[in-house]
């Protein structure tokens, strides 16, 4: 049983849930990730492994609501199970002593960023990590992140909160003033952002690993459904990844990609929605009209 | 009935399968071949000759007692033809219904010769249910031994190397990467050939009797490594199959509408993605559907996307659309099961032979919008006696298609091998293990089936996960040889 043990709600469309997964627990690793059933009809989605506590047999997710399953997912309380979680899956993030080091995340991608901050820290590098989000009300653990971080710039889209503006630009000024000093920056965060935080980097020559996020189902390599267009061929974000050099990356038709199923996913989220409005809804139709059978 | 003179038995023709008509199947994903009745059954058991040496029975990679399990059948001993069945096979109703029997036990049956071989499949597929549905024979787990197996993988191969070892009472735990055991049966081969209840109750009875655990949700190789399990195992036993997909080096692979079989028919099977929204899964097929590959994959993909065409048809008052399997050999060449070729055929799926794909062509939105294709012939034998296609040059023509599924073979699955030491890999990205004993060259790990052949069949995994079984009990059982081990 992947029971909830604990929920907490991170921001109007953010939550974290600590569940017991002492499988995945035992091996997990910063940058890997987990594939999550909420129930028998559902999906297969991807997260993060946020955090995990071998001891306690646990593992940390936090979970944007966006569509039918995580939305789903936000509704299920400490005490509720999980119908399948399998993993850990994916390669590790490649923690090493570079130097300095740059980590970029926006919204919910500040909960995956978290622990390859601190193993960087840990590793002894000086960490720089900017931080955002569209506005006030949609961030998190900027304590967290100050605690494994040298430096810290928080941004908000709307300027509700910290600097005004997108991350890429506090990006931009650290690379422009301290090129040399930046060995490695990392980004994880909506693919839009890294693409984005990919190009500026790129006419400054600095390594930039993303940690990209494709529509997935097995998550194990059998279906090749969250392939990723590369400039020397596909990869499979689930094997291969889910990190890679952002400068490698064929953004745009990643972007395309990912849209494949947008119309499917509205519908079932409208028809989600729907049901859960009327939940105990009983049809007492026919006793108003008779139905002939 | 009395005894009938083999002359007798001769003239009665092969009986068919009674089989859903095509306009009505094509409209849902029930099982298409409905069975033999009793009747039916008792008369095509009459047809087999008994031969003193039967052929038949070295056509089956596991060797399933064939005469002696018609003879019951047909002497309406039902209970002895499930034990007979047993001894070899355990998993009758899912073999009965999948395997290609006419390259195997009937091909050499010696009534083949006219085409009118002994429906082996078809009774062994009528015992198999019937044991479904009356429960006579209950695996037993024998006298604990106090070894311990690990089996990666819920396949085929791994479900009957643990069935086999729990048998001879050591005891097993199974580890499946997916929330679901059963392998290609379960995310791969579609309920309209083969339906869950029976893989399920099948599985159920084989395994649930003889006290092995199942756990999923475990990927090998990342949740443990194959040297963690040996810490804990005293043996190690890979059935994870061949689950990697491979796409065509062409331009356009990776527009909006080209996917993999698997992953079209993990979305549709797996997750019972036919059923969305009640299911959250989507599966998307356009109006034209090609299919590139002309296997049993290939077959199952095309049947399911003509399915759901048809599904939505009947919702929106829209033709269905087309669905065409693109091969690049004629039809003497296609590989999938005889019985698959012909259902795809009668419910309509066009084939293009002799037809090779060069490139996808996407419109300005990034969705495909065509398939450019070359016309083949068929060149001169090559050195294994196949004739190999070759383009015909200037042939070049294009189709208008809005989904393209590749259904061109598979390579093992990688993650297994994370961190496995000692495990020889070929350049095909099969392991490397004796094909007798199912040994790797890594100690205390044995592998069989696709991952170790490439793609195959269902019952020559579960050949090979007998053969391993076999050899790990002479390696549990002699002291020695474990003590070293
Ligand atoms: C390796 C990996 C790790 C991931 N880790 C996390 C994680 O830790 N936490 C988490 O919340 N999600 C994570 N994701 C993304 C998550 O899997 C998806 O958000 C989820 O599958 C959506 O399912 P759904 O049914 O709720 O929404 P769907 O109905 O499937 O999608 C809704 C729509 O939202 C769009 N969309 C996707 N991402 C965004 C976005 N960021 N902002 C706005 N719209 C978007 C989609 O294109 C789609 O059209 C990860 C993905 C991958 C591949
Ligand atoms: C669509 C389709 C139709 C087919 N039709 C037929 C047919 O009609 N007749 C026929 O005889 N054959 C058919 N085949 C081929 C047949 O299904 C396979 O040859 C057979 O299933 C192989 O069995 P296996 O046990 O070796 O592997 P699989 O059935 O592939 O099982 C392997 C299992 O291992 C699991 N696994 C993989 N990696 C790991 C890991 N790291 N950790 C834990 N678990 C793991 C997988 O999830 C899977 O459940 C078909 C195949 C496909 C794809
Ligand atoms: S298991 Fe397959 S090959 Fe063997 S007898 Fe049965 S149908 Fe024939
Ligand atoms: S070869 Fe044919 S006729 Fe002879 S025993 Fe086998 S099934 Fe019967
Ligand atoms: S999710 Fe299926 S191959 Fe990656």
């Amino acid at each position: 049983m992947y029971t909830i043990l604990e929920k907490q709600r991170l921001s109007d469309a953010i939550v974290l849930m600590v569940v017991q997964a002492p499988h995945v627990a035992r091996n997990a690793r910063a940058g890997q990730f987990v594939i999550v059933i909420a129930d028998e009809q559902g999906e297969r989605i991807p997260l993060t492994i946020a955090d995990h506590d071998r001891q306690a047999g646990t593992i940390t997710l936090v979970i944007q609501e966006i569509g039918k399953s995580t939305k789903q997912m936000g509704q299920m309380a400490a005490g509720d199970a999980f119908h399948s979680v399998a993993g850990p899956l994916g390669h590790p993030t490649e923690i090493a002593a570079y130097g300095t080091v740059a980590c970029v995340a926006g919204g919910v991608g500040i909960a995956p960023m978290y622990p390859i901050a601190r193993a960087l820290k840990e590793a002894g590098n000086h960490v720089i990590s900017i931080i955002g989000a569209r506005n006030q009300s949609l961030l998190f653990w900027e304590d967290r992140m100050r605690s494994v971080s040298d430096e810290l710039i928080v941004c908000t889209d709307d300027g509700s909160y910290g600097r005004k503006g997108v991350v890429t630009v506090p990006l931009k000024e650290l690379l422009e003033t301290r090129a040399d000093e930046i060995k490695k920056v990392w980004a994880i965060g909506p693919t839009i952002m890294m693409k984005f935080v990919s190009l500026t980097t790129k006419p400054f020559g600095v390594e930039t690993i993303v940690s990209l996020n494709t529509i997935m189902i097995d998550g194990t390599g059998m279906c090749g459904g969250c392939r990723v267009p590369m400039i020397d061929g596909a990869r499979f974000v689930c094997v291969d990844g889910p990190e890679f050099d952002g400068h490698l990356v064929d953004w745009d038709g990643l972007l395309s990609r990912m849209q494949f199923y947008r119309n499917e996913e509205q519908l079932a989220v409208q028809r989600w929605e729907r049901l859960r409005e009327t939940p105990t809804h009983e049809c007492h139709l026919d006793k108003v009209v008779p139905l002939r059978r | 009935m009395p005894e009938l003179s083999n002359r007798e038995r001769m003239a009665i023709p092969r009986h068919e399968m009674p089989a859903q008509a095509p306009h009505e199947r094509i409209r849902n994903f029930d099982e298409v071949a409905l069975g033999y009745t009793w009747e039916l059954a008792r008369e095509e058991a009459e047809r087999c000759l008994q031969c003193a040496k039967p052929r038949c029975v070295d056509g089956c990679p596991v060797g399933v007692l064939i005469p002696q399990f018609i003879r019951a059948l047909r002497m309406g001993d039902m209970a002895g033809a499930v034990k007979t069945m047993q001894e070899k096979n355990n998993l009758p109703a899912i073999c009965g219904r999948v395997c290609p029997q006419e390259t195997q036990c009937e091909a050499n049956c010696v009534l083949a010769k006219k085409g009118q071989a002994v429906a082996i499949g078809r009774l062994e597929r009528f015992v198999g249910d019937f044991e479904l549905r009356e429960h006579t024979s209950r695996a037993q787990p024998g006298p604990p031994t106090g070894r311990k197996v690990a089996v990666i993988g819920s396949g085929p191969a791994g479900l009957t190397c643990a069935v086999d070892l729990a048998k001879l009472g050591h005891k097993v735990v199974i580890f499946e990467s997916l929330h679901l055991p059963g392998g290609v049966l379960i995310y791969g081969i579609p309920e309209f050939r083969l339906p869950k209840s029976i893989i399920r109750a099948e599985l159920e009875s084989a395994v649930t009797n003889l006290g092995i655990e199942i756990r999923t949700d475990h990927v090998i190789g990342n949740t443990y490594t194959i040297d963690e399990l040996l810490n804990e195992y005293d043996a190690v036993f890979m059935g994870t199959g061949a689950g990697l997909p491979s796409f065509m080096r062409i331009p356009g692979v990776n527009l909006n509408g080209v996917m993999s079989a698997n992953e079209f028919l993990t979305r549709v099977n797996l997750m019972k993605g036919y059923r969305f929204p009640e299911y959250d899964t989507p599966v998307k097929v356009g109006r034209r559907v090609a299919v590139i590959g002309a296997g049993n994959v290939a077959m199952d993909a095309a049947r399911s996307a003509l399915r759901l065409q048809h599904m939505r048809s009947a919702q929106d008052g829209e033709p269905p659309g087309e669905v065409h399997i693109v091969y690049r050999r004629s039809r003497h060449e296609v590989p999938a099961r005889e019985e698959e070729f012909h259902h795809a055929e009668e419910e309509g799926v066009i084939f293009d032979f002799l037809t090779n794909p060069i490139a996808i062509l996407g419109n300005e939105k990034g969705e495909v919008c065509g398939l450019r294709c070359i016309r083949m012939e068929l060149g001169e034998p090559d050195a294994s006696g196949r004739r190999s296609p070759v383009p015909i040059a200037g042939s070049e023509f294009e189709m208008a298609m809005d989904t393209v599924i590749f259904a061109l073979g598979t390579s093992p699955n990688p993650i297994v091998f994370n961190n496995a030491v000692g495990l020889e890999r070929t350049r095909h990205g099969t392991v490397v293990a004796d094909p007798e004993t199912g040994r790797t060259l890594k100690p205390g790990v044995w592998a069989g089936g696709d991952v170790v052949t490439g793609a195959a069949t269902v019952i020559s995994a579960m050949g090979a996960g007998k053969r391993a079984a076999a050899d790990i009990h002479r390696f549990l059982s002699d002291e020695k040889l474990f003590n070293v081990g």
